[in-house]
């Protein structure tokens, strides 16, 4: 064996257990019908191109970008919220270093972007994007405020709950994920196709983030609680 | 495994403010980077056939020896003899690009043509890119390889061996032949021309 130097080393990624993600496929997102494959997936075995990926670290963090309160000269309108949390394998293995990106629409529910034709006014202290990376324990910390809801055309009279698009690099490519946080209690959630399409509740139920008295700072902000679960792998080598 | 995996959840429409508008990353290989120059377009096609404006492509790939800029990829670290001996990183490289797609559903990439890299039972792989695709109307990202029109390495791919010859085409590049070192790749989402997604 001792020749193979990368087979040997190569322990395989666990795949997700079913129903825990969304399929590409549910109508009731309607841009889904289009935009997603009819043929099977083929399953690939995980080889050097799966399980390396972008590994931040070095990266550099401006010191406003996990703050999206402080980006501008005057302070933003709306709930001022701190989310944090930890990014996690399955094993239960904190991820260190690894970069999440967020961004979200402002507290009027209206993003900073050339397509959002949601008639709810700008706010000129608010873009709305951020960065950052966790630390040696998987930790990491946001300072924001609470997006407003906001209305999409997928059918009538739709709403998406508000909510925190986060975009996260663990260790491989084939950890790689882009998800979205929610607020506990959103009367939204039960009309929203984004977030029904995971088929098992408890997996949904792990999108909306825990309302946290232990961070929520007297007299300034409400702390939100966000872990994040990525794939982990086998603790022994796969061998073929 | 003791915890499950956060779901996914589509990127949405508005993707650019948090991960494009001041993070794309169109030059994957810096001037100084060795290798092979390649200039890719990438296309994102629906199953109407019509081109999707608001997706994103991320590209992760090997540099020209067939080496990845990770701590998991050991080539070239020890002395075991074996054919990976000298691999290195030694020219400027991280090996990741993203882009969003414009109006016309297309993205551009400059990089370098990757190297052979090892894959099952360590035979090599034939030069490819991995490919993630993420899109409003996309509740997960899927993900492709791009591989090479014309490279002989192709017919000993392990990763195209298990994909049915008829479907092989989706994920070769084509060379456009008026231009020297340019490459076009269509990724069809659905219908007929159904490009071969991967599940990893
Ligand atoms: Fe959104």
């Amino acid at each position: 064996m001792g020749h193979l130097t990368n087979e040997r080393s190569l322990a395989q990624y666990h795949r997700t257990p079913p129903g825990s993600q969304p399929p590409s496929l549910y109508e009731p997102y309607r841009a889904t019908i289009r935009r997603s494959p009819t043929q099977p997936l083929t399953v690939l075995p995980h080889t050097l191109s799966e399980i390396t990926g972008p590994v931040y670290g070095h990266e550099k963090i401006g010191e406003t970008d996990n703050d999206l309160t402080r980006q501008h000269s005057g302070e933003p309108l709306g709930e001022r919220i701190i989310v944090s949390g930890r990014v996690l394998d399955d094993n239960g293995r904190p991820v260190p270093h690894a970069l999440i990106e967020v961004w979200q629409a402002n507290a009027t529910g209206r993003y900073r972007h050339k397509n959002d034709q949601h008639p709810a006014p700008l706010d000129p202290n608010f873009t709305g994007a951020g960065r950052t990376l966790t630390d040696e324990n998987g930790s990491y910390r946001f300072v924001s405020i609470k997006p407003g809801a906001y209305p999409w055309f997928n059918h009538y009279n739709a709403w998406r709950p508000a909510h925190i698009h986060f975009s996260i690099f663990g260790r491989a490519f084939l950890t790689r994920l882009v998800t979205q946080m929610y607020f506990p209690g959103d009367p939204l959630f039960a009309f929203d196709p984004v977030f029904q399409s995971i088929p098992d509740d408890k997996a949904r139920q792990r999108l909306i983030s825990k309302f946290d008295l232990e961070t929520t700072q007297p007299q300034w902000a409400l702390g939100f609680r966000f872990d994040i679960i990525l794939r982990g792998r086998d603790a022994t080598p796969f061998e073929d | 495994m003791d915890l499950v995996p956060t779901p996914s959840q589509t990127a949405g429409p508005y993707f650019h403010l948090g991960m494009t508008d001041t993070r794309s990353v169109k030059c994957i290989a810096d001037p100084q980077t060795k290798g092979e120059r390649v200039w890719l377009a990438c296309r994102v096609i629906d199953g109407d056939g019509v081109p999707v404006p608001d997706a994103m492509i991320e590209i992760w790939q090997a540099n020209a020896e067939g080496k990845y800029n990770h701590p998991d990829d050991t080539q070239g670290d020890d002395t075991t003899g074996d054919d990976t001996q000298g691999k290195t990183i030694d020219s400027p490289w991280f090996g990741f690009g993203r882009m969003p797609t414009l109006e016309d559903g297309s993205c551009e990439f400059e990089t370098i043509k990757p190297g052979r890299v090892p894959g099952p039972r360590n035979a090599l792989q034939a030069p490819h890119l991995n490919v993630a695709i993420f899109a409003r109307g996309m509740l997960k990202q899927l993900y492709t390889r791009m591989y090479f029109a014309g490279d002989p390495a192709n017919s000993e791919d392990a990763v195209l061996a298990l994909v049915p010859q008829e479907r092989r085409e989706s994920l070769l590049a084509q060379p456009v032949v008026s231009h020297p070192g340019h490459w076009r790749f269509d990724i069809h989402l659905q219908g007929e021309r159904e490009t071969v997604f991967f599940d990893v």
